[in-house]
């Protein structure tokens, strides 16, 4: 089977550029010039790439997975090397990078990267992963008690300090601006709250963002509220709200214990990929979709999966926009499973299709359940069918093609999406929020496309 | 318990010692928490409660693009263009920016439909840059027209290039035309004349009659501007009675217009008139020029009031001679053609002025033998360079062939410093003679020693204007060479870049008009980092 005669597109290949810089770079070298020793065989593509240097870089892709691999120094992720190697490959077998052999046919240094990858494969699919040491358990368990503890003192501060705000009412808050906030999230950072920590600095900035702001500012607040009571109040709630709770305060769980738990195998479709930066962190949000065991109208399953990089550098996982694949996950435990642990995938060849969608109502229903099981949802994903972009004189629509339903949209035009649309509905994957819906990906004909940001 | 939203911000506003919601007892503090409660209850149930919005009234459809899609390799090359950074001039890497008006005007030529999500890039690059506008538009099509319809940010398009599509349209079912033209904002009335003055002239000059007297002054000075297009003899009634408007700008350019049609009666007046100051003596030409500028030349366009530092009589003669048919010149000097007429001496200075006026009239007339025999022969390197008017010009007249082989002519012996206009005046891409001319120049510069960025402007044309087949030969000047002895410290580095750039530029044009073409890319080499 020639499996990489399905060959992703530019967009697709260009889609798992790291940065805009990096897009531009790899365009620039997607020509022949530079190229030697170039050839796809099996799921492998290669070649060399002519440097600055004497010796030229090395570059080899597995669209497997997908994984890359390149000798020269950038520390960008695909460098910009693969991604030319990949949109010289995108041109067709009757491009630069000519029909591919087989497996086993790769170039020698290709071939044994690849082995060594199979190999790791293998081994890490034959051997659960162990659990840690009973000795180390002992000492782990002893910490998370400890940590418990402390969560506790901040979440019963945290109640003291918002009552206190209330009393007092929020108009003052306005006048001393977010620096009360930046004092109580540091407090619960000591707390060993990072979730309380991030919502209490959100709610500072609500305060000078001018507009609704009480309104919003008591939506948020009260929010806080709930999940602190959440947590003191842990014993009497159901399980899985219970690991929504400690999820949403900041307890998280190692990626290799859930992978080592019960997992889901599908075959998935990489619907969004999208990255948001702040000053320490660069966080990559990857929304898979598995339409396949989804009930009439594709509501099927829907899996988050981050990745993270240190401030400026690129989150190394990088899918193709649109394409399927068959990975095992597993979710983190919540009562609205989403986010989920990555374990072994590999890029399906078939092309992908169009996933199908449902209306504004039904979209907008699965939202309200989901947040009946996890009030602080903050991103509720849906593929919405037959959709039109209609701009509004505040803010913009998605309408139902076939019914008067609509939803506002969250943040600035999206001129790109209606420019797709002309319109004429579409197909678009959007997550919900409070503040309306956000419209990731779209699907004017078979091609996905990204509109956001 | 169910407490009213607004009744729950407006306590937490003011604070539960001040104020409480309805239904809310205890202290402050118990109060502060029976209030968070509430509002908690109250935002899951309006956040998980939402209900579908009523949709807006709904855009229009786009009309469909008849026309084939980007081959994939150039949508790529458009949309690294439309998201590149405006990186200046620098460096041997080419400068993606200035290549744009080119690929547009390709890819308009070649009918090819830009992918949809590069849509809102192009708009805005036509927005900032109004040399774009003609060619972005029309590469954009319908659907970028239904887009800028829903963007004040783009109106642009819908005065400019959707004015012009609206008109062409318009233009052509007469009912529509008439709306258009009675209703229509200012600028597509201006676009439709001028569309409707392109297909049927005579048609266009009735549409403006009929309202000519209800317009604005400076309304009607453009739309007098619009019957530059498909100008005729047709037109002198209604130029003869515009010598009357009661705006002077109007006035003068009714005045222009006629004397640009060699049969007019306009024409024949500003020929009396200037065949009584100027005659051919048996010394050569003698020039009396008029003593006043009466109420008649006024009436036909003379300015009386010349520009200051002007003798008034010249600045007569010179609007007399501007406005005259040249063809009476042949008739007044005996029968002598336009060469022999540039070679007559002319008396007491007057020479300047009136070979000055000439050149403004051939280019007026379009008159190609007259502007053939006022550039003469490029001048030779001997001798210092004397333009005569505005050569750029008087080229412009000329067919691009002979207008090329001209300026090679002139770049070989004078140098690049003053051929900036001429060359721009030349069709691009240069013909092979003029190319060659040119980097043959820009050689002879590097060896002279001066910095490359006193050739800025002219690289800038050579990086946009030269065949991309001239790239190799470019290429070979790149190579580093020793410093001229009495040259500015470096500039041998500088140049060998400037070389570079000029050469990778070539080479991805070649590259770009391939991917244009459709056509699989296998070009010989591209620019390496």
């Amino acid at each position: 089977m020639e499996e990489t005669e399905s060959r992703w597109t530019a967009d697709q290949v260009l889609a798992l550029a790291p940065d805009a810089a990096s897009r531009k770079a790899g365009a620039k070298l997607a020509s022949p010039a530079p190229w030697s020793g170039t050839g796809a065989a099996g799921t492998a593509v290669w070649g060399l790439c002519k440097g600055s240097g004497s010796k030229p870089y090395q570059t080899a892709v597995d669209t497997r997975g997908p994984a890359f691999r390149c000798t020269c120094p950038s520390r960008k992720f695909p460098c910009k090397h693969a991604l030319a190697l990949l949109l010289l490959w995108s041109e067709g077998s009757d491009g630069p990078i000519a029909a591919a052999g087989r497996a086993g046919e790769e170039a020698e240094w290709v071939a044994e990267w690849i082995a060594a990858r199979r190999k790791k494969e293998e081994a890490a699919a034959a051997e659960p992963a162990r659990p840690s040491a009973p000795a180390d358990a002992e000492a782990a368990r002893r910490r998370a008690e400890r940590r418990i503890v402390r969560v506790e003192g901040g979440a019963a501060e945290l109640e003291q300090r918002l009552a206190d705000l209330l009393r007092g009412g929020l108009a003052g808050a306005d006048s001393a601006g977010h620096r009360p906030f930046e004092e109580t999230a540091a407090r619960m950072v000591d707390a060993q709250a990072p979730g309380l920590a991030a919502r209490v600095r959100e709610l500072g900035s609500i305060v000078t963002s001018g507009g609704d702001w009480p309104s919003r500012m008591l939506e948020e607040t009260a929010l806080l509220h709930l999940l602190a009571r959440g947590f003191l109040g842990r014993e009497g709630l159901p399980g899985p709200l219970v690991d929504t709770v400690r999820s949403r305060i900041g307890f998280t769980v190692d990626s290799a214990d859930l992978l080592a738990g019960p997992t889901v195998q599908a075959r998935w479709q990489v619907v969004a990929q999208y990255d948001t930066a702040d000053d320490r962190l660069t966080t990559r949000r990857i929304w898979l979709h598995d339409g396949s065991g989804g009930s009439a109208g594709g509501a099927g399953r829907f899996a988050l999966v981050l990745d993270f990089g240190a401030a400026g550098r690129a989150p190394q996982l990088a899918l193709p926009l649109g394409v399927l694949m068959d990975a095992e996950l597993a979710y983190h435990p919540s009562a609205v499973p989403l986010r989920a642990a990555l374990g072994p995938h590999r890029t399906a060849p078939e092309a992908a299709p169009v996933p199908s969608g449902t209306a504004i109502g039904a979209a907008l229903d699965s939202y309200g359940a989901a947040l009946a099981d996890d009030p602080w949802l903050d991103a509720w994903p849906v593929l919405l069918g037959d959709v039109v972009p209609i701009p509004g004189p505040d803010r913009w629509q998605l309408a139902d093609a076939g019914s008067q339903d609509a939803v506002p949209l969250a943040g600035p035009a999206p001129w790109r999406l209606a420019a797709l649309s002309g319109g004429h509905p579409l197909t678009v994957f959007a997550e919900l929020t409070p503040m309306g819906a956000r419209p990731l990906t779209a699907w004017p004909g078979p091609a996905a496309t990204a509109v956001f940001p | 318990m169910t407490v009213a939203w607004d009744d729950l911000v407006g306590s937490a506003l003011l604070g539960t010692e001040r104020r409480r919601p309805a239904g809310i007892v205890g202290d402050a503090a118990e109060a502060a928490e029976g209030l968070l409660d509430a509002a908690a209850e109250a935002v899951v149930r309006r956040r998980a409660g939402v209900l579908p919005a009523v949709a807006g009234p709904r855009p229009g459809q786009a009309a469909d693009d008849p026309r084939p899609p980007l081959p994939e390799a150039a949508a790529r090359r458009l949309r690294m263009m439309l998201t590149g950074s405006g990186r200046g001039r620098q460096g041997a890497a080419p400068n993606l920016t200035e290549l744009l008006p080119q690929w547009l005007a390709v890819a308009r030529q070649r009918g090819w439909a830009v992918p949809h999500a590069l849509l809102p890039e192009l708009l805005d690059a036509a927005r900032s840059r109004t040399d774009l506008r003609a060619d972005a538009l029309a590469v954009a099509g319908p659907r970028a027209l239904w887009l800028a319809a829903l963007n004040p940010d783009w109106k642009f398009a819908l005065r400019a290039g959707g004015g012009a599509v609206g008109a062409a349209a318009a233009a052509e079912d007469e009912s529509a035309r008439a709306r258009l033209w009675e209703e229509g904002l200012f600028a597509e009335r201006v676009a439709l004349l001028t569309a409707v003055r392109r297909e049927d002239p005579a048609a266009g000059l009735d549409m403006l009659a009929s309202t000519w007297r209800t317009e604005r002054a400076e309304d009607r000075l453009m739309f007098m501007d619009a019957l530059r297009t498909g100008l005729s003899p047709a037109d002198e009634p209604f130029l003869e009675e515009a010598l009357a408007d009661r705006s002077r700008n109007v006035r003068a350019t009714a005045a222009e217009l006629l004397s640009a049609l060699p049969g007019s009666a306009l024409a024949a007046r500003m020929a009396a008139r200037a065949r009584s100051c100027v005659s051919l003596t048996a010394e050569g030409i003698a020039v009396e020029a008029p003593y006043e500028c009466d109420a008649a030349m006024e009436r036909d366009g003379v300015a009386p009031k010349p520009p200051s530092g002007r003798g008034e009589r010249s600045w007569w003669l010179g609007q007399l001679v501007d406005a005259a048919p040249l063809s009476m010149w042949t008739e007044r000097f005996g029968g002598r053609s336009p060469e022999e007429i540039v070679a007559l001496p002319v008396l007491d200075d007057w020479q300047p002025d009136l070979h000055a006026s000439w050149c403004r009239a051939a280019v007026r007339q379009r008159d190609a033998a007259w502007a053939r025999a006022l550039l003469g022969p490029p001048p030779d390197g001997s001798g210092p360079v004397t333009p005569v008017g505005d050569p750029a010009k008087l080229l412009s007249i000329l067919p691009a062939q002979e207008r090329a082989a001209w300026v090679a002519r002139f770049v070989a012996a004078h140098g690049l410093s003053e051929a900036f206009q001429m060359l721009g005046a030349c069709a691009v891409p240069w013909s092979p003679e003029l190319g060659r001319a040119v980097i043959d120049a820009l050689d002879i510069a590097r060896d002279g020693g001066s910095y490359p960025w006193s050739f800025s402007g002219v690289m800038g044309l050579a990086e946009r204007c030269l065949d991309p087949a001239a790239a190799d030969q470019v290429a070979l000047l790149s190579a580093t060479t020793e410093e001229s002895p009495g040259g500015s410290p470096g500039a041998s580095a500088y140049w060998s870049e400037a070389f570079q750039r000029l050469t990778s530029t070539l080479r991805l044009r070649a590259l770009m008009l391939q991917e244009l073409s459709g056509a699989p890319t296998a070009p010989p080499e591209e620019i390496m980092e």
